[in-house]
């Protein structure tokens, strides 16, 4: 297959896509999907979080599972960096720390897909970024 | 920071939260002059004569979650390392441009790394945004514009996964065309 280089073969590659797209019909409710959010200040970023999200926004693409892959800034736990918050549709929000590409697997599988719970989530009684900050 | 290309993250970030609508992220190599230059400009809200005094210390931060701000204190580290410099200008209400010079040859002059990730990571985390990447070395260039992007994409979001596999592979083509990762 050759190279994409310019936009023009953008668009092409785009359009295959695009029929490919329309067979499968996603939803496209954001009520449904799960949302992650990646905590990416300096010191996510000095702790990996850039490699952390690209793998997670890889594998939830490969594994089919219809989420939202975004970016947060630094939620007070720079020591446990990366740190990830995921929201499953209808329930709150939990945060993930110290998640390197192992855990992050370990997070879709076990968290992600079978809503099981798994270690390292901090803190306990964790609410939301938006409440955290009024304090 | 390992590399240049995460202290782009680190520096778009701020442009990100200070609600800026287009970021302009440039690197100017010139191997004659031994200078590599990487600038990031915003539209952002900017910053007043007083807090620009304070950013590089590594004690300021805008935040209430922690009490220290180290994103721009350790590119401007890295930069005089090399023998180079950070330089920041703003304007309340009109932006910010952010300067730093690295000695070309220099042995601590961190590699660039991951550029097209980082790009890749920007625009897909936020497609409402207008980005600009020009990186030029020596004379040659490659120049990216998301809005140039979005044309050829028509009504396909940029942040498809799939897309973002496509640009990717776009931004490092281009770029390894003019020896970047040198």
């Amino acid at each position: 297959m050759t190279k994409i280089k310019s936009l023009a073969d953008l668009r092409k590659k785009k359009e295959d896509l695009q029929a490919k797209i329309a067979l499968r019909e996603k939803s496209d409710s954001p009520e449904g999907r799960v949302l992650v959010k990646v905590a990416m200040a300096t010191c996510g970023i000095a702790s990996g979080s850039k490699d952390v999200m690209e793998y997670i926004a890889d594998e939830l693409n490969k594994r089919n599972i219809d989420a939202i892959v975004s970016q947060t800034g630094c939620m007070g736990y720079c020591y446990a960096e990366p740190t990830i918050e995921v929201t499953l549709p209808g329930k709150e929000p939990v945060v993930y720390g110290d998640v390197d590409v192992k855990k992050a697997d370990e997070i879709i599988e076990k968290y992600i897909r079978n809503q099981e719970l798994v270690d390292g989530i901090i803190p306990v009684n964790y609410q939301t970024i938006e409440n955290n900050k009024e304090e | 920071m390992k590399d240049l290309s995460l202290h782009i993250l680190d520096i778009a970030q701020n442009s990100i939260t200070a609600k800026a609508k287009s970021i302009f992220i440039g690197i100017e190599e010139d191997s004659a002059a031994n200078t590599y230059i990487i600038r990031v400009e915003d539209d952002g809200c900017g910053m007043s004569k007083e807090v620009l005094e304070l950013v590089t210390d590594p004690y300021y931060t805008s935040r209430t979650t922690r009490r220290v701000g180290l994103g721009i204190p350790l590119f401007k580290q890295n930069a005089e390392q090399t023998g180079g410099y950070l330089a920041i200008d703003s304007e309340p209400g009109r932006g910010t441009v952010i300067e730093a010079m690295f000695v070309h040859d220099n042995i601590d002059r961190p590699e660039l790394g991951d550029i097209s990730g980082v790009l890749l990571l920007l625009i897909g985390a936020n497609p409402e945004l207008h980005f600009r990447y020009v990186h030029r070395k020596d004379g040659q260039g490659y120049a990216l514009d998301t809005r140039e992007l979005q044309e050829a994409l028509d009504d396909m979001p940029v942040s498809n996964p799939n897309i973002l596999g496509y640009i990717k592979e776009m931004i490092t083509e281009n770029l390894a065309a003019i020896d970047v990762y040198q």
